[in-house]
């Protein structure tokens, strides 16, 4: 059995392209993202066009970034959040990429790299866009209630990032190496509190991360980060307990990125979550950090909680995912 | 790595553990405040009307409910009630403005996706089950009384 | 003028308890604020079916009215008024006197969604 993906040609992401709403602005990380839009609405009449018009922006940008023609791209790989992901197969269409879509909740940037690094390391394709997308307002009313209802956000809530981020794998000299992959297998403990999403998906990170230190014989510290998707606050503190029952103590470099992006003394609880929040903290801070050097090896692990409003509301348990990519430089 | 670390059991127990409370004190408080507020509010459409148009019974109560809903429904076209409702919880929800917050932010909502099958097919989405309910209850009622004369 | 203070507190009070009645369920039990606001309805219709939150109404005004016990309240009141009247009125009473409230929340919720946009939220 071969749990771990080697990429011995290490296929590397060359470019990044973010773009984050105003919240998500003015938050940490906001000076490094490209783009900011000044209203959720994108000048756009619905939220889903506004989502939509991020993603396209995104795409667009990392390809104008490599100088390259959208023609030389071989593949665009992607998924969103909306129901049957029309965020991601509309900009396939504006733009008339080869498109696979792709789907694991909020671990979607994760799914979509290793299936491009593995076409790119396997020589079938050259040029590969990776990139998803999420919106506060398109998710709240897809998942919860209508923005205007007057319903109070449970203190173990988190809220969805507003924001989109792409890249391009390729094989070059230059860029961010990927170097291993582990899929994550879907976890289940019992949790079925819709607003604790990062109690659902923490067990999924121990899982895979326990496997993937197992199989490697690496070490929590052979790295300057662990950097989960959106667990958020509860939900890191959740998974440390969980890993350290494990045998590993992640304490000392583990970061997430639902923490990361906003400044925690706004009012969204346990912090980011989203299929755009991992992938705006990866694309524009994490990815910058690493090319200039500052972090030699890190893992990223996406985490997704797999559920639907149908699900949850025949009162299924929530599953969780969280695939391990190993980037250095 | 297939065997669990934990029961499910232990595990949801470390969640219920280390899972924020909400804050009980400050809730109850704002609830009362507000919904108490509201009510005031209800007193003070009520005698007005009494005093002004001279309504009493039925009439009375039927006119205050509309300017409540009225009002809810204006505070929540322009984006402030869902704000109320964040920090009053069950004082906004409650009241009759609430109910018709819930009518009118679906409707809002759904908009989007067109007259028939967005705005009016949404419309009583999260309000539906108290019509249902609360006509079957009242039918109910009513034929108990009916029936047995009380 | 001491009996009009006396009533604006009154309703205070009452509407007041109700409402942290509604904040203790959503405190200490798992149910949601859609099943509390039908339970509050039904509690209505069920006191009433009794008699009892008449006394309530007298007592508090609106306090006891604008929740949506009050609702409550209402349907019963019709449909026991109905009653009298006949099986049809049994049946249609309760929604009667509840017309103008419903109609009222369907036709401004009607005219609101065509003036206005969800605002995007920032917290």
């Amino acid at each position: 059995m071969k749990r771990i993906l080697e990429f011995k040609k290490t296929p590397k992401i060359v470019h990044t392209a973010t773009i984050c709403g105003p919240k998500e602005a003015q938050g940490n990380l906001g000076k490094y993202i490209d783009k900011h839009l000044s209203d959720d609405y994108n000048d756009e009449k619905n939220f889903e066009r506004a989502e939509r018009k991020m993603l396209s922006y995104a795409i667009k940008s990392v390809v104008e970034k490599s100088g390259k023609d959208m023609n030389e791209i071989d593949l665009y790989i992607g998924g969103d959040l909306l129901n049957q992901i029309i965020s991601s197969s509309f900009c396939a269409r504006e733009y008339s990429l080869p498109f696979l879509g792709v789907y694991t909740a909020c671990a979607t940037m994760a799914e979509s790299m290793i299936i491009g690094a593995s076409l790119v390391e396997a020589g079938l394709i050259d040029n590969c866009i990776c990139a998803t997308c999420s919106h506060f307002s398109t998710a709240e009313r897809q998942y919860r209630f209508p923005l205007e209802q007057g319903t109070t956000r449970p203190p173990q809530s988190q809220w969805t990032v507003t924001g989109a981020g792409a890249n391009m794998i390729s094989l070059s000299n230059t860029g961010v190496a990927i170097r291993r992959a582990l899929v994550g297998r879907v976890i289940d403990y019992g949790v079925i509190d819709v607003n604790n999403m990062g109690a659902a998906m923490a067990p999924a990170v121990a899982h895979s991360l326990i496997e993937f230190f197992d199989e490697t014989k690496v070490l929590p510290s052979d790295y300057n980060l662990i950097l989960t998707g959106d667990l958020g606050t509860l939900g890191s503190r959740i998974f440390k307990e969980v890993i350290k029952k494990g045998g590993y103590s992640v304490d000392e470099n583990h970061v997430d990125c639902g923490e990361l992006i906003y400044n925690m003394e706004e009012k969204e609880y346990q912090g980011g979550s989203g299929a755009g929040c991992s992938a705006v903290v990866f694309n524009s801070y994490i990815y910058k950090k690493l090319l200039c050097g500052e972090y030699k090896r890190i893992l990223f692990i996406p985490t997704g909680a797999l559920l639907s409003t149908t699900s949850s509301q025949q009162g299924e348990s929530i599953p969780g995912i969280a695939h391990i990519i190993e980037l250095g430089v | 790595m297939n065997k669990k670390i934990m029961s499910n059991e232990q595990y949801l127990k470390l969640v219920s553990d280390i899972t924020p409370k909400t804050n009980e004190k400050r809730s109850l408080l704002s609830s009362f405040l507000v919904g108490g507020f509201i009510c005031s509010i209800g007193q003070f459409i009520r005698y007005f009307f009494m005093l002004v148009f001279k309504m009493h019974g039925d009439e009375l109560a039927s006119a205050t409910s509309v300017v409540l809903i009225f009002l809810g429904i204006l505070l929540t076209g322009l984006g402030v009630y869902d704000r109320i409702g964040k920090r009053a919880g069950g004082g906004s929800i409650v009241p009759i403005t609430g109910f018709a917050n819930s009518v009118a932010s679906p409707a809002m909502e759904f908009a989007s996706e067109g007259f028939v099958y967005g705005l009016a097919a949404k419309m009583f989405v999260v309000a539906g089950p108290i019509i249902v309910y609360g006509v079957s209850a009242s039918a109910i009622v009513g034929l108990i009384y009916y029936f047995f004369g009380l | 003028m001491e009996s009009i203070v006396l009533s604006y507190l009154k309703a205070f009070l009452v509407g007041g308890c109700i409402c942290t009645l509604a904040q203790l369920l959503i405190n200490y039990t798992k149910i949601t604020a859609g099943k509390i606001l039908v339970c509050f309805m039904l509690g209505g219709v069920v006191l009433q079916a009794f008699g009892i939150y008449e006394y309530l109404v007298d007592f508090a005004g609106s306090g006891a009215t604008v929740p949506i016990s009050g609702f409550g309240y209402l349907l019963a009141n019709g449909a026991i008024k109905g009653a009298r009247e006949g099986l049809l009125g049994a049946l249609t009473g309760g929604l009667k006197s509840a017309s103008a409230g419903i109609t009222a929340a369907t036709i401004f919720s009607f005219l609101n969604a065509l003036i206005f946009k969800p605002k995007s939220k920032i917290n």
